[in-house]
């Protein structure tokens, strides 16, 4: 099986300060992750390193058959990496269609795809990014995410804050985006049962560190592991 | 794998698909221009002079408006250009479009060069180093006398006609409209570009770089290349003016150059594309006009404008036109109700 991700020894945090201590997993291309774990475990952060926009220390990741550890946020993000941070950071004074326009890179959906997805994101096509509610900007941070083609999509808490029918849509749309396109995917989430049930692989960490690896099926399954890993991420 | 990009129709026609009320708001400026050709020989100079510092003005917008490239070193280019163009006419050519063209290119090169040089630096650094490439140029161009006859500026001049057809006149009927048509040229360039993904992509710079990056733009590259377009319509401000008044002096490369013109685009309203228009035009209006009352008082006077604008019309003056419309609709929305 190729691979999707792999990241060996990771240290990494904010300047001096560490906030990763020694990460290691690999994704097999095509498979889905849940990144599970308790407020500031650096569940971001790790996103956000191997985005390239922390600073790390020390470690490799790979990017399919690409070393990426050394290569600039742009250039990671045309090798495959597609991010969707949690602020959503969706740019105010563009239309829904130009934030899709300004994130096509060669071999990425195009506006008509995403629309196809995110069929309300069309009836908002010429909205400008302030005049979208909540459910609305994740659709389309994820939307842009996939304008760029991506190989890996990394999703930090896309389901925050947003109302049941919306989080259920969404993760419709991204059940649909992973059998249509067979990208691999990593999925923070606090809501940690609505993501065990759609990922097939868990990961947990605590300050800084994978605690668990496994199913997500198993972990799903075994509520006393998951209180112990999660006693309160788990309560919501 | 992923659903192949389908080529995008950005640009397509700029003027498709606007209504009547845009075309005629689009065509108001320029028949204007026009009109002011016909009806007011004696100030075509002042107009000329008007339409240089709208491009300039232009210029500006597009790496402070558009691309959010906080600069005060607009007047390097402006001056860089003007004495290119001196310099051409004086040592190969006298033909004013050949002298454009070489002033153009040469500026959009010292662009990408001292883009390429300070743009990895942002907010005060960046401001600073501008700031220096003006100090600079403005040294170098009074010390380097047998180039640009420093402190007594570029003499001797010499500007051909247009298509060896159309001579400079004292009135200056040849250089506003050779001017004008500059600028259309430039506005709809600038147009275009501001309209396109790339122009989009700007918008997106300035308001969040990183996730600009995150997405998978080459942000630094594209920073460089609107500042060096933008230095290229600068050079091409400062060369028509050099053409039109067949002189250079030291003034062109000085630090108020470039406050001026910040002045007048904030004035004028940013990223508007007519904002430079207005801005401008209300400079040079309010300064002839108040000089004419007292030869100190102008300045107050703009100083006061601009505070005025700057803490009650968000977007300038060009704001007065939006809230105009609303007015009217509200006014005709509550007419049309039975």
């Amino acid at each position: 099986m190729s691979i999707g991700l792999k990241v060996e020894g990771l240290v990494a945090g904010y300047g001096e300060t560490v906030v990763l201590d020694g990460i290691s997993f690999e994704v097999p291309a095509g498979g889905t992750v849940a990144l599970l774990g308790r407020n500031g475990v650096g569940k971001t952060t790790l996103l956000t390193t191997l985005m390239g926009i922390t600073t790390r220390h020390s470690g490799s990741i790979r990017l399919g058959d690409e070393q990426i550890e050394g290569s600039p946020i742009h250039v990671r993000a045309r090798r495959g990496l597609g991010y969707v941070p949690q602020e959503r950071e969706i740019f105010p004074s563009l239309t829904v269609e130009e934030n899709l326009l300004v994130s096509v890179l060669p071999g990425g959906w195009s506006p008509e795809a995403v629309y196809d997805l995110f069929p309300r994101l069309k009836e908002r096509r010429r909205n400008t990014g302030n005049r979208l509610s909540g459910g609305e900007q994740q659709m389309l941070a994820v939307g842009r995410a996939l304008a760029g083609g991506p190989k890996v999509l990394l999703l930090d808490e896309p389901l925050e804050g947003l109302a049941p029918v919306v989080i259920e849509a969404l993760l419709e749309a991204l059940e649909r985006i992973h059998s249509q396109s067979g990208v691999t995917m990593i999925l923070v989430e606090q809501k940690a049962e609505l993501a065990l049930s759609v990922t097939q692989q868990a990961i947990v960490l605590d300050r800084g560190q994978i605690v668990y690896r496994g199913s997500s099926a198993e972990l799903k399954a075994d509520e006393v592991a998951q209180a112990r890993l999660l006693s309160v991420a788990a309560k919501h | 794998m992923t659903n192949p990009s389908e080529t995008q129709k950005a640009g397509g026609g700029l003027l498709a698909g606007m209504s009547p009320w845009a075309l005629a708001g689009h065509a108001l400026p320029w028949a204007i221009a026009i009109g002011f050709f016909f009806i007011a020989e004696g100030y075509l100079s002042f107009g000329t002079q008007i339409i240089i510092w709208i491009l300039f003005a232009l210029s500006l917008d597009l790496a402070l408006g558009y691309a959010g490239i906080v600069t005060l070193g607009q007047a390097a280019f402006f001056g860089f250009g003007a004495y290119a163009a001196g310099w051409f006419s004086i040592h190969v050519s006298p033909d004013p479009i050949l002298g454009h063209l070489f002033a153009i290119g040469l500026t959009a090169i010292v662009g990408l060069i001292s883009g390429a040089l300070i743009l990895h630096t942002t907010g005060v650094t960046f401001l600073m180093l501008t700031l220096a490439t003006v100090l600079i140029m403005f040294e170098y161009a009074n010390q380097a006398k047998e180039i640009t006859g420093g402190d007594d500026g570029l003499q001797g001049m010499k500007v051909g006609p247009i298509f060896g057809k159309y001579e400079f006149n004292l009135f200056g009927h040849t250089a506003y409209v050779y001017s004008l048509i500059v600028l259309f040229i430039w506005f709809v360039i600038m147009w275009r570009v501001v309209k396109s993904p790339f122009g989009r992509s700007l918008d997106g710079i300035r308001q969040n770089a990183r996730r600009m990056r995150a997405i998978g733009t080459p942000v630094w590259w594209r920073l460089l290349a609107v500042y060096t377009l933008s230095a290229a319509m600068a050079g091409s401000a400062g060369a028509l003016s050099a053409h039109a008044t067949r002189f250079v002096g030291l003034s062109v490369l000085s630090l108020l150059t470039s406050g001026i013109v910040t002045v007048m685009l904030i004035l004028g309203g940013t990223r508007r594309l007519y904002g430079a228009f207005v801005g401008a035009i209300v400079y040079f209006v309010v300064q002839d006009y108040t000089a004419k009352i007292s030869p100190y008082f102008w300045e107050f006077i703009v100083g006061g404008m601009l505070i005025a604008t700057v803490l009650f019309l968000e977007g300038g003056l060009m704001d007065l036109g939006g809230i105009a419309r609303r007015q009217w609709e509200r006014l005709t929305g509550k007419a049309s109700k039975p």
